[in-house]
């Protein structure tokens, strides 16, 4: 049976008590944002309950926020200089620091109800906490095993209580987390075989980063709510 | 009396069963196995990195080396993501056309996995034959897009062109007589559809024949009956989806169940099996073929008789026609600023599904406005099957991890990413 999203709001909103705040969902899709000293408890709920029934984890992600809005060309104005391709190599930015920005890193779980036939996002922040940490939800759907090390390994957030987070798609004794934003796309390493050594080795990348399209993000007027709302009616 | 202990065996990661690029550390007692931990990432290419620096249209081309056997699938869950995102709905015939491709490509899956499958299990001929009927498919990816294999064909706002009128033909040589030649041309004389018509009157005796090869073989039951048995409630947890969920008992598809592109208007149904055993994810695949060879049928008939545009006619998104951009200069600026810069997506963030072959195909897109994605999260359907490896396998003897990896439909193109 298939039920509708404002029906699946209002039984959330009823059940867990502001612990879920709504995100604008402006896609039609559900999505809800919340603490992750509540996500053990709340997931159990949307498991088990006969209101939810959110029996089947979809996939879970990390994503990282930290140059979320910012583009590589200013367009705003006509622009009286071009973009140029060359990009020069930043130094690699160590994550040493002991707090990152409270929002920088979330994990966002997917979740599909095959009862009701409703899907369901749900985004925790990992807080400022570094390296990040979010209680793992293996013990409620076993699909998550997987998920969280693949975001371990992409992300370095850490599960808490998952019980075997090792990395899983990088190499054996690979540094760094490669999907956070400030991770080179061409990496910090390559390898070669040394014929004198008669062995694989690892040295820095020689490859020269360049961007051949640059990131613009420019205001489109088509989509803009304002106009729209005005030539609809 | 000798004392025997637990030993850890290596499988793979280059190993004819393995299906690509799988290392398998099964710690073995005897021929049995007490527990199995798949190392991946050997083919791990950063996918959703690669994405993240380039403009939309210029991922399309990735997501066919997903899963490289359902090819033109994966692109239609990208573009289907992008499209939700920009509120643009391609023209219908573009939708018909997709569903088309789509079916075609699991047809083309399926065979694939047959093939192996039975390959794996020890019936050659299986591969033999599903190799024959893929060719036929792969001249349908060719003629429409060029290439066999990674078509690039879907594109936000429709597909990249219309159906060809013509199929190419053999031609005759030297070597290859034109007695020969007349005789593979035999169904290419008339345009795409009419090819891919004649298949879909052949397909179902070749389904025939290759059941008379598996269903009641008695090796192939010996092998499969009861093997990796998974409950219905497991399924769901573990994060199943397509025929390993279906063969589990669970009726879930989502061309039925959250239909995309035209699959509501389309006649077919849903096989579901009833043990959860590797038998029955093998029925309910067959099947599968035969219902999709009827969904390709029902689209045949709908693009002959409604010609029409297959790509949105948003010059934003599109590019100009050729010939307007000759005496056009709207259409100049249009075709400059998209092929130097592509184009802006609006804020937001969606998560587009489609029923790949292998299961629930799904991309999760994060756009801050700008001309490329923020964060592209691939949800690969061969991912989440191939994590409970160790599940499935447990307690079973060594030769049936090759009956298993054959039942998982594993790519290492998708789950790898």
């Amino acid at each position: 049976m298939k039920i509708s999203h404002e029906e699946m709001s209002a039984r959330i909103d009823a059940c867990f008590d502001g612990k879920m705040v709504a995100d604008s969902s402006q896609f039609d899709e559900l999505t809800f944002v919340l603490d992750q000293a509540d996500l053990i408890e709340v997931s159990k709920t949307l498991h088990d309950d006969d209101d939810f029934k959110f029996t089947q984890l979809i996939d879970l992600c990390g994503v990282d926020y930290l140059t979320y809005g910012q583009d590589e060309w200013i367009t705003q104005s006509a622009t009286g200089s071009g973009f140029s391709r060359g990009v020069s190599r930043k130094p690699v930015i160590l994550d040493d620091a002991d707090t990152f920005d409270a929002k920088r890193f979330a994990v966002v779980y997917h979740l599909l109800s095959v009862e009701h036939n409703i899907r369901l996002r749900l985004r925790v922040y990992t807080g400022s906490s570094n390296p990040p940490i979010v209680p793992s939800v293996e013990s409620i759907w076993s699909a998550a095993n997987w998920f969280e090390r693949e975001a371990f390994d992409m992300f370095g957030i850490l599960f808490e209580g998952h019980p075997d987070l090792r990395r899983i798609l990088t190499d054996y004794g690979f540094i760094g987390h490669p999907f956070r934003k400030d991770f080179p796309l061409s990496g910090n390493v390559e390898v070669r075989y040394d014929a004198d050594q008669g062995k694989v080795v690892y040295q820095p990348v020689s490859i020269e980063p360049r961007t051949l399209v640059p990131r613009v993000i420019r205001d489109d007027n088509r989509y803009s709510d304002e106009l729209k709302d005005s030539t609809d009616g | 009396m000798a004392e025997i202990q637990n030993y850890t065996m290596n499988f793979g990661p280059q190993h004819p069963a393995a299906h690509g690029v799988l290392r398998l550390i099964l710690e073995m007692n005897g021929e049995v196995i007490q527990s199995a931990d798949p190392h991946i990432g050997l083919l791990h290419r950063g996918t959703e990195k690669l994405a993240e620096s380039k403009p939309y249209n210029q991922s399309i081309g990735y997501m066919d080396r997903l899963d490289y056997v359902s090819m033109v699938c994966n692109e239609h869950g990208y573009v289907l993501a992008i499209e939700k995102l920009l509120k643009l709905t391609p023209p219908r015939r573009a939708l018909y056309i997709r569903v088309l491709f789509d079916e075609i490509t699991r047809i083309l899956n399926h065979l694939m996995w047959l093939g192996t499958h039975g390959l794996d299990v020890g019936a050659m001929t299986m591969f033999l034959y599903c190799f024959r009927e893929r060719e036929d498919l792969m001249d349908c990816y060719e003629a429409v897009s060029g290439t066999r294999m990674h078509a690039t064909y879907y594109r936000p706002g429709g597909v990249y062109r219309d159906l060809p009128e013509m199929m190419p033909k053999y031609e005759s040589s030297n070597n290859k007589k034109k007695k020969h030649t007349d005789r593979l041309n035999y169904n290419r004389e008339g345009s795409l559809l009419d090819f891919i018509e004649s298949f879909t009157e052949r397909f179902p005796s070749c389904v025939d024949e290759y059941e008379t090869l598996l269903t009641d073989n008695r090796i192939w039951k010996q092998r499969t009956v009861n093997i990796a048995v998974i409950s219905p409630e497991r399924a769901l947890n573990l994060g199943y989806t397509g025929p390993m969920l279906r063969g589990s008992g669970v009726e879930w598809d989502l061309r039925k169940k959250q239909p995309y592109a035209v699959y509501n208007e389309l006649d077919f149904d849903i096989p579901i099996g009833l043990n959860g055993d590797c038998y029955d994810r093998y029925l309910v695949r067959v099947e599968e073929m035969r219902q999709s060879n009827r969904i390709i049928k029902q689209c045949v008939n709908w693009l002959r008789d409604n010609p029409g545009p297959v790509m949105t006619d948003d010059q934003k998104i599109a590019p100009p026609k050729r010939m307007g951009m000759k005496d056009d200069m709207e259409s100049l600026i249009h075709h400059f600023k998209l092929f130097t810069e592509g184009y802006c997506v609006p804020e937001g963030e969606v998560y587009a599904a489609v029923e790949a072959p292998k299961g629930e195909f799904g991309i999760y897109l994060v756009s801050d406005g700008a001309n490329k994605p923020y964060r592209v999260k691939i949800r690969a359907p061969g991912f989440a099957h191939l994590a409970s490896m160790s599940e499935m396998v447990v307690g079973h003897m060594l030769a049936d991890v090759v009956a298993v990896m054959g039942t998982q439909d594993i790519v290492f193109g998708e789950i790898d990413r």
